[in-house]
């Protein structure tokens, strides 16, 4: 590799980023204890620069590190939803730490830290990257989902989190050995050239197997679930509204360029998997939110289902011309499900108290009339979670279901259509709940918190009354990269 | 059979019994001991394939640092033996037997339909190869980026590390052992 | 006679000749240091077995042959055998790749005085170091007795904390000389000169770092007798213990010949190129001195508190030992 094909300047958002976090880590050691929320802010500012520096230059086609990076508008857009959430939980966390008792100065580093590997792992093209970068964006949230560690709840989803990562890591680095064993490669280039020659052979399609439930672990897609009702519940509350968007995101930007660039030609082998993913995560996801009471276990089994959608979504990836109109719903769903389902986390945040005890549907009991914004902020958001208008949501589930249908699979648009009403039973009882019945308690809404409510709701409400735009500008980005 | 095959047969029979000598010894510090010859095993397998650069690090880094980590941890808490061996989860011994049979039998099988890939490098023909300077090359030039990208890694996990286990300044104990839940 | 048998042979005489020197080191090492010690402390020392006392150390080995094997009760009888061969054997084997002079033509062959030389030496002796860790753990967990557990743990701690350091030191002679081989750091000492001149930090740190990792005074944490009474050997006796005893000072001589390789210009000294022989000498009385100033150290100074030692090597030589890298590879890329 030659200077020449380094290209640090293609990279510098992402240089940035991680220079910043190491800077803060020494920043915040000057800086006094009951201050920390300075840290928060200047995390803020690192996220925000780089927010502006990548959306000012979306339409890049460049590579780095002699191949091993692609910056691309389908890395920058992601970058954007990664950032976004970074931006969001952060101006969460401000208040949420200090009102848990569980500021310290790390959390922001280690948010940064963790972005970083998102926005790694939406660049890679090459495996040993992937499994850099999903390590990199895995390691620090284990640390996060434990924050709070006084609370043994945190601890336990921690410890969850971390022994369950670290072992489907394990699947996914076997997975890398076995096709690097088949093809003798790990950039994404040479593994589809050598596999457009060789065709499937049972060492591939294991490997692909073994990396694919590593993958298919971090978006939490059934049956690799299990552990996520139990980890968003523990966790403090922003971190889960952070992972839930921007881990989730991040899986799938590996699985699409891998399955997109690396392994198109073998879409008839991996399509029949990733269709099963989806109808079982669309499916159980669904089911099993139903009979939960908790707001938060039920945020994460709707997670599940999403994750579910997004697999739909990358079905048609294999199929030639409608590998483009796939990766751009799977970015549209992910910036639609990342801006609704961080304003339902920041509800569900002001909504709990530091004793834990509001995490109860029934407590939302009556939040109309305490708070009639916030009541309305979360109707919204349970509208664009199932997919109803005039929400983004309905427009990425409609975006995500004409994709499938293009390939040609009716079937599983009427299985997503189908779920979709069954889901649409336990978010409207949210609805139903904050409106109809009554109730008391109490809500803290300090200004980050509103800001970040009204922000997202405002997003949900006019991408999903005016989605042309954005459309535009995705499927631009997109268009013939895969 | 040429001297080097003979080598290798016996050190393979070394490392795969050392390995199950691992998984099947009931007392920890015996497993860890048997991991420890393993990793001396494959050391001696990159010094067989020319790459004594690899096997000094993997003797190193893995029998030098990681195991003697374990084997502090293991003794710092006295969890040598298990306590109830055999009682919790006995129906899944069965299972895993099964199950490494059917992967054995899958790669088995896979070996057979298609033969190991030869190495991508000549060994033989490659004078630097597995030489410190080659190692240097490769990790700064080609694989620059997963180098850093490592570096930064293993910040973030030290740092993580730190968080999860430092003694709280304000409060002055380790909130690992004060676990009051408020509730 | 083909050449690869040769070879063979040539590797085993110097083989057995190392460890017959290694060995004849530790026991009038064990000398040295008792003589030295009386000398330090206005007392006469050994002086009833031979000329000067010359013949202790064997009278010492008899004695220990003759003494009776203890094993305790709940000890682990495989591992509390093994561990002391365990300690011995990295400590001999790392002598394998340091050159104790050039080549030299003996009959009619072209000998290098030293076992092997590696292109990766110092990642050998890193490797080596690394490992020795297991016997004192070892033999701290299967003696089955808290002290010399705690003995075991605290080696095993203060062993891994200071080999960072020790591993960091070195990069400095390595970065100079451009290689990893001891012969090539010492052929490359030959054109410039001494690296203890050029690193003066490396070399500081290689030699604490060294002296806490053969657990020598100040370091000796491992083995206080005041809070351990003897650490991890507590329970061993005879034979077994000699072992440890050996190990001890065999790596004391290891440490100070790769501190004289890489800083002292190993066997350089006037009229070398010459008579090769010499080298030898060179070799060995400025291993010698190295070794006189870890005894006169032991002699002089406490015992450090367990956190001091670990606050030392954490804090103060691991930065300026990484300072160290960071200095060298700046000047050298600057300096060409």
């Amino acid at each position: 590799m030659t200077i020449s094909n380094l290209n640090l300047v293609g990279t510098l958002p992402l240089l940035f980023l991680s220079a910043w976090a190491c800077g803060l880590l020494l920043v915040d050691l000057w800086i006094p204890g009951d201050r920390k929320h300075m840290t928060g802010w200047m995390a803020l500012s690192g996220f925000a620069i780089t927010f502006f520096w990548v959306s000012s230059n979306l339409g890049q086609r460049e590579e780095a590190f002699g191949g091993m990076l692609a910056i691309d508008g389908f890395s920058n857009l992601l970058h954007l939803v990664f950032l976004g959430s970074g931006i969001l939980a952060t101006l969460l966390a401000l208040n949420y730490l200090k009102q848990h008792d569980i500021e310290r100065g790390e959390f922001y580093p280690l948010m940064l830290f963790s972005v970083v590997g998102m926005m790694i792992m939406s660049m890679a093209k090459d495996l040993i990257v992937v499994f850099l970068a999903l390590e990199m964006l895995s390691i620090p949230l284990y640390v996060l989902v434990g924050f709070a560690r006084t609370r043994a709840d945190s601890e336990e989803s921690a410890l969850k989190y971390f022994l369950l990562g670290a072992f489907s890591s394990a699947f996914q680095v076997y997975g890398i050995a076995l096709i690097y064993g088949a093809t003798q490669a790990t950039g994404f280039a040479a593994i589809g050239d050598a596999v457009a020659i060789s065709g499937a052979s049972p060492l591939l399609l294991a490997g692909i197997g073994l990396m694919l439930v590593g993958l298919a672990f971090k978006v939490s897609a059934v049956p690799l679930h299990m552990w996520t009702p139990d980890v968003y519940q523990g966790a403090p509350s922003v971190v889960t509204g952070f992972m839930s968007v921007g881990a989730k995101a991040a899986g799938f930007a590996a699985i699409v360029r891998i399955f997109f660039s690396a392994f198109h030609s073998l879409a008839a082998d991996w399509a029949p998997v990733i269709v099963l993913f989806a109808v079982l995560s669309t499916v159980i996801g669904n089911v099993a939110a139903i009979s939960q009471t908790s707001i938060k276990r039920m945020l994460a089994f709707s997670s599940i289902a999403h994750a579910g959608y997004v697999f739909v979504a990358i079905v048609p990836g294999g199929y030639g011309a409608l590998s483009d109109f796939a990766a751009s719903a799977v970015i549209f769903y992910l910036a639609a499900y990342g801006l609704t389902n961080i304003g339902a986390w920041s509800v569900v945040i002001a909504v709990d108290h530091a004793d834990g005890m509001g995490s109860d549907i029934s407590n939302y009991a009556g939040l109309a009339r305490r708070s009639p914004g916030l009541a309305a902020a979360m109707t919204l958001f349970m509208l664009s979670l199932t997919g109803l208008p005039p929400t983004m949501g309905f427009v990425a589930k409609f975006y995500v279901f004409r994709a499938a249908l293009a390939a040609g699979y009716t079937w599983l648009v009427v299985v997503g259509v189908v779920t979709v009403l069954i889901s649409a039973y336990y978010y409207l009882r949210v609805i139903v709940v904050m409106w109809m019945n009554s109730g008391d308690g109490q809500v803290v809404t300090p200004r980050a918190l509103n800001f970040t409510v009204g922000v997202t709701a405002a997003a949900t409400l006019v991408l999903g009354l005016l989605p042309g735009p954005l459309m535009a500008i995705v499927e631009s980005s997109v268009r013939g990269l895969f | 059979m040429t001297a080097e095959l003979i080598i290798f047969v016996l050190l393979a029979v070394i490392a795969v019994a050392a390995a199950l000598g691992m998984l099947l010894s009931s007392n920890a510090i015996y497993s860890a001991l048997f991991l420890v010859v393993n990793f001396g095993v494959v050391a001696t397998f990159y010094l067989l394939l020319g790459a004594p650069f690899i096997a000094m690090v993997q003797v190193t880094v893995y029998a030098g640092a990681i195991m003697v980590l374990f084997l502090f941890v293991i003794m710092l808490l006295g969890a040598e033996r298990l306590r109830h061996p055999n009682q919790v989860l006995s129906w899944q011994q069965p299972l895993a037997v099964v199950l490494v049979m059917a992967l054995l039998g899958f790669a088995g099988y896979v070996v057979s339909m298609q033969g190991l890939a030869s190495p991508p490098v000549d060994v033989a023909n490659t004078v630097s190869y597995g030489s410190p300077a080659a190692i240097g090359e490769l990790l700064f030039r080609e694989y620059l980026f997963p180098f850093e990208a490592t570096s930064l890694l293993l910040l973030s996990a030290m740092v993580g590390v730190v968080v999860l286990t430092a003694v709280d300044a304000r409060r002055g104990v380790s909130r690992g052992v004060s676990r009051d839940r408020r509730s | 006679m083909s050449p690869v048998i040769g070879i063979v042979i040539e590797a085993i005489i110097k083989s057995a000749l190392m460890v017959f020197v290694l060995a004849t080191a530790f026991a009038y090492l064990t000398l040295a240091e008792r003589k030295i010690a009386a000398f330090v402390q206005v007392r006469k020392g050994p002086n009833r077995v031979g000329p000067w006392g010359l013949m202790q150390p064997a009278a010492d080995g008899i004695k220990l042959l003759f003494k009776e094997e203890m094993v305790p009760a709940g000890a682990d009888k495989v591992l509390f055998f093994l561990a002391p061969i365990l300690t011995m054997i990295p400590a001999m084997v790392i002598m394998a790749v340091v050159p104790i002079g050039p080549d030299v033509e003996l009959f009619g062959r072209s000998i290098r005085l030293g076992i092997s030389d590696l292109n990766v030496g110092m990642l050998y002796i890193l490797s080596v170091a690394s490992v020795a860790v297991y016997g004192i753990v070892l033999a701290g967990w299967s003696s089955a007795n808290k002290y010399s557990l705690l003995g075991g743990l605290r080696a095993s701690a203060q062993m891994i904390s200071y080999e960072i350091a020790l591993g960091l030191s070195i990069i400095g002679p390595i970065i100079l000389a451009g290689t990893m081989s001891l012969q090539g750091i010492i052929t490359a000492q030959q054109q410039s000169t001494w690296y203890v001149l050029w690193q003066p930090v490396g070399a500081l740190v290689f030699f604490l770092a060294g002296l806490a990792e053969v657990n020598r005074a100040p370091f000796d944490m491992p083995e206080a007798e005041q809070e351990l009474t003897a650490g991890y050997f507590t329970e061993y006796s005879g034979m077994k213990f000699s072992l440890f005893f050996m190990g001890e000072y065999i790596k004391m001589v290891a440490v100070c010949a790769i501190a004289t390789t890489l800083f002292l210009g190993g066997y350089l000294g006037p009229y070398v190129e010459q008579l090769p022989w010499l080298g030898i000498l060179y070799f060995t009385i400025k291993t010698t001195a190295l070794l006189f100033l870890m005894i006169w150290i032991r002699l002089t100074l406490p015992r450090l508190r367990y956190d001091q030692l670990m606050a030392f090597g954490w804090k103060v030589l691991l930065p300026l030992a990484l300072a160290n890298v960071v200095v060298t590879a700046t000047a050298t890329v600057l300096l060409g």
